[in-house]
């Protein structure tokens, strides 16, 4: 048998109340992609921080073995030295910078005294063209979409003659399209000779990408499946990752038929500012209590900026138009606003703007009412404690304690403080901005359980997703919206995924 | 030794925590030594302490401006500009002292309403809206005692703010002690004691992380032979001052407001994440000018103590009060990223400020030299908080 390229041996990492990784074993071939996969916090952005330096040699115990020799990374720049390169969960490019300087940031090209920009353009240009990405290297990379930003990153690693590339969850925040695209970016990267490491919760992907797929649970490894040899199946792959079969994630409800309008929305325009153009256009919709509704279409399709000019525009954007809550004309100047009002918006970012990272799990879900657990002002602890300690059981959070920092949570985990704020805040209309995104298949079935628990209590959920299955298996009814308009409204019955691509490529 | 093995553990993980009050032993210990006892004799921390009031009250302040990720330049001279308006109001105008005080309180958080609405409003960056603030009060002073130069307060209860201490109780035993302070000495530890093994029961009882038994108890013993050698020292010499009672009522009040109430909550979620803050119903303005206006009243707090204390208002009054409560606020322990410190630390960090500058006078070292120490030890405070953020 061959050397395998990589070799990770009885890998055990802990944290502070945490074994985030128990005696991790596994091997990646020569020219694979290799597709990591488990459930939220079950320790695969752990085993890779180990293998890239994040987390140096001494704060971990076990072995790696790149190409048959002993590595032992005390820095990211010891592991790219070698061939090893990691394109974070989270985007690490900076957004001011021009796509060339973040290809190149660190890793500057030097004629002797300063930096030489000819050839670093020349050489992002190259890079750009290998990984198929058309665009002027000297925009600056916050006018790119994720998709193209993704890119980006990729091309920055291959700019270091990488030999093993490491992704952790690529395609989580890109629409159909640009996932497809990367997949065979992939392809052609291994056609080239590059190894690749690729964490993702979607399924569907390690169907169509990977050669051997390995699978945590709870920090340790399950198994290790050959795609050749007819061992991945998504059947099989939920069961290992769970522990137990599901059959249908997408649980079963009655489709609820209310005429009580809850949200009505009319001839809805929003000016932005800084873009200088309409970002929505004469949008009209409406929500009736206890339905789901689904607001389908692509990345950037103006669904995020619908959601929060609805949500007391903290964007400042200028609108017009009308919106009805519980048939009363209503305007709101601030969130605060709409909060009062009954409504929650559960952020497609949580970072960015849905929690507060450097406060713990109990203080992030009480922080949107905190009213109802104090009295004249004063914070109840016990009381705060007590709901805390609720959410963290009925959602199922993964923690070793309410007080632990929410940036220590794995990704999904985050997700689910950021749902649970919300549901504290007990809104009569939900908003979930892509509520599932960075979600295992475990806790997927466990938020749309919850959701179907909500709208059969009465409440009215509105979910922005771009995940097709998601709106067809969860929705009662559908709105399309492409480039700040609703395309289209189809009634579940009507809708197949055909007829929502057709309509959300409209404009 | 599971024991020494807990206490690096917990020191290490808590350093933020504790290097002040490391900080502030190592000082003292070398300038104990340094003066051959005469900074730690009773006369000295007596004054020590009131000098380090008016800071201590601007540090309170400054550690919630910069939890809120803003910087306030000017309060140092907006001290010395409201102690001269103060000084005008009683000397010259003749308002009885019942109503200067107040009044000057509250002019003092309309000002801090200003570079308010400058940044929340206008979107100024605070650093450059105090800056010009900081000018246009060191111009105010200069122009209120124009005329006059220093204006001499004669007024005993105002002035008793900065130099008088609470009155003792007669009961004959320990005639040397200020029986007085020795008695609510006592009663702050039984107090501190009391709360923190209420604090540690609930912890256990929710099944939260507390510090080892050990380690536990060496913090109550560390921190109550703090405030009992504290006590013993003042009540050697002539007491509690006044000043030391208005500090401890103002970091009573604020560490309650900001660890326990909805308002405070609010204000280091507006640090931890401004956008968060406000998608979940904060109104970040209303934070920001709260949190502006509350350090104008403490700017307006130290003018009075600063008066009070000098007996005049001067016109070099606040000049750098300002560095020694943002040093204040750091060696404090508060975070240049935001949304991190507790008030409490601040009055420590005033602590190390008036101490440097008291050891060094005592030790005859020139203003010079004073100067770049207090420099240094800003900037060193400031690569502290750095280098131990992600912990
Ligand atoms: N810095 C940290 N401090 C404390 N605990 C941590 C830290 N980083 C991760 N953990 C914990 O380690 C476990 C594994 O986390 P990890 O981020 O590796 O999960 P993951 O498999 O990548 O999950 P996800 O799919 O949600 O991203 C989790 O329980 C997490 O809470
Ligand atoms: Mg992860």
């Amino acid at each position: 048998m061959t050397v395998p390229l990589l070799e990770m041996r009885n890998i055990t990492k802990e944290f502070p109340g945490v074994k985030a990784l128990d005696d991790v074993s596994f091997q990646v071939a020569k020219g694979d992609i290799h597709c990591l996969v488990g459930e939220n916090g079950a320790g695969k952005s752990t085993l890779m921080k180990i293998l890239s330096g994040v987390y140096p040699h001494g704060k971990y115990s076990g072995d790696i073995l790149f190409e048959g020799n002993v590595q032992k990374f005390k820095t990211i720049s010891e592991s790219e030295a070698v061939g090893i390169s990691i394109i974070y969960q989270e985007l690490a490019l900076v957004p001011e910078m021009t796509v060339y300087e973040n290809i190149f940031v660190g890793n500057e090209i030097s004629n002797g005294f300063s930096i030489d920009w000819n050839e670093t353009i020349k050489r992002a240009t190259e890079m750009l063209a290998n990984v198929q990405l058309d665009v002027n290297p000297a925009v600056q990379v916050k006018d790119l979409g994720v998709g193209k930003q993704q890119l980006v990153e990729i091309a920055k690693a291959l700019s270091k003659d990488v030999k093993l590339l490491i992704l952790d969850e690529p395609t989580s925040a890109l629409n159909e399209h640009d996932v497809a695209n990367l997949l065979g970016l992939l392809r052609g990267l291994k056609e080239q000779g590059v190894t690749c490491i690729m964490i993702t919760h979607k399924l569907q992907e390690v169907m169509e990408i990977a050669d051997k797929v390995t699978v945590l649970r709870d920090g340790k490894t399950i198994c290790t499946l050959d795609a050749h040899a007819g061992e991945v199946s998504e059947q099989a792959l939920i069961k290992h990752m769970v522990g137990r079969e599901i059959n249908n994630i997408y649980p079963k409800r009655e489709h609820i038929r209310s005429d009580e309008v809850v949200l009505e929305v009319k001839n809805w325009t929003a000016y932005d500012s800084t873009v200088g153009r309409d970002i929505l256009s004469d949008v009209d919709f409406n929500v009736k209590r206890g339905e789901i509704i689904g607001f389908a279409g692509l990345m950037g399709s103006g669904r995020t900026e619908l959601a929060l000019s609805l949500f007391g525009n903290p964007e400042g954007y200028k609108i017009k138009g009308e919106m009805f809550v519980n048939g009363r004309l209503t305007h709101f100047p601030h969130p605060q606003d709409a909060i009062s009002a009954g409504l929650a918006y559960v952020s497609e970012d949580r970072k960015q703007n849905g929690l507060i990272l450097i406060q713990d799990v109990m203080q992030n879900i009480t922080l949107a009412n905190l009213h109802a657990i104090a009295k004249r002002s004063v914070i109840d602890e016990n009381a705060e404690i007590a709901i805390a300690n609720k959410y963290r059981e009925s959602l199922n959070i993964k923690t070793p304690s309410i007080e632990q920092t929410v940036s220590n949570l794995s990704g999904g985990n985050q997700q689910k403080v950021s749902l649970a704020k919300w549901l504290f805040s007990n809104p009569d209309i939900l908003i979930l901005d892509e509520p599932t995104r960075g979600i295992d298949v475990g806790a997927k079935l466990e938020i749309y359980t919850i959701m179907n628990q909500l709208v059969e209590n009465g409440m009215s959920i509105i979910m922005i997703s771009s995940e097709l299955p998601e709106i067809l298996g969860m929705s009662d009814r559908i709105y399309v919206v492409s480039s700040g308009e609703i395309t289209g409204e189809l009634p579940i019955e009507d809708a197949t995924q055909e007829s929502i691509m057709h309509l959300a490529t409209r404009n | 030794m599971t024991f020494i093995k807990d206490f690096q553990h917990v020191l290490k993980q808590n350093i933020r925590e504790y290097g002040m009050f490391i900080a502030l032993f190592v000082i003292w210990a070398v300038f104990a030594v340094l003066t051959e006892g005469i900074f730690i004799s009773s006369r000295n921390i007596s004054n020590l302490l009131n000098q380090a009031g008016y800071i201590a009250v601007l540090g309170v302040g400054m550690t919630l401006i910069i939890v809120i990720r803003h910087i306030d330049l000017s309060v140092g001279f907006m001290a010395g500009f409201l102690g001269a308006v103060a000084a005008i109001a009683m000397s010259f105008w003749n308002w009885p002292v019942y109503i200067v005080i107040p009044a000057i309180l509250l002019l003092g958080l309309l000002l801090g309403f200003i570079p308010g609405f400058l940044v929340a409003q206008m979107k100024i960056p605070a650093f450059v809206a105090t800056l010009a603030a900081f000018l246009i009060y060191r111009g105010a002073i200069l122009v209120v005692t124009e005329g006059t130069g220093t204006i001499i307060i004669s007024n005993d209860f105002f002035n008793a703010i900065g130099n008088g201490f609470i009155p003792d109780i007669p009961i004959g035993i320990l005639p040397e002690m200020h029986v007085l302070t020795l008695i609510l000495g006592i009663i702050a530890i039984a107090f501190y004691i009391w709360g923190e093994l209420k604090a540690r029961k609930t912890k256990r009882a929710y099944n939260f992380e507390v510090l080892s038994r050990s380690i536990f108890g060496l913090k109550l013993a560390f921190v109550a032979a703090l405030i009992g050698g504290m006590t013993w020292v003042l009540a050697g010499y002539n007491g509690l001052s006044w000043t030391v009672v208005i500090v401890l009522i103002v970091v009573g009040i604020y560490s309650f407001v900001s660890t326990r109430t909805v308002i405070g909550r609010h204000i280091y979620a507006v640090g931890g994440n401004p956008e968060a803050a406000e998608l979940s119903g904060i109104n970040v303005k209303k934070i920001t000018y709260a949190v502006f206006g509350q350090m104008g009243m403490l700017a307006a707090l130290s003018g009075i103590l600063f008066a009070s204390r000098l007996q005049s208002a001067t016109t070099t009054a606040g000049t750098l009060f300002e560095l020694d409560a943002i040093a204040a606020a750091f060696v404090g322990g508060v975070s240049a990223a935001g949304g991190v410190g507790k008030v409490t630390g601040a009055v420590i960090g005033a602590l190390v400020m008036a101490s440097l500058t008291s050891g060094m006078n005592l030790m005859g070292i020139g203003i010079s030299y004073q100067y770049m120490v207090r420099g240094g030890v800003l900037a060193a405070a400031v690569i502290f908080d750095v280098a131990t953020r992600n912990r």
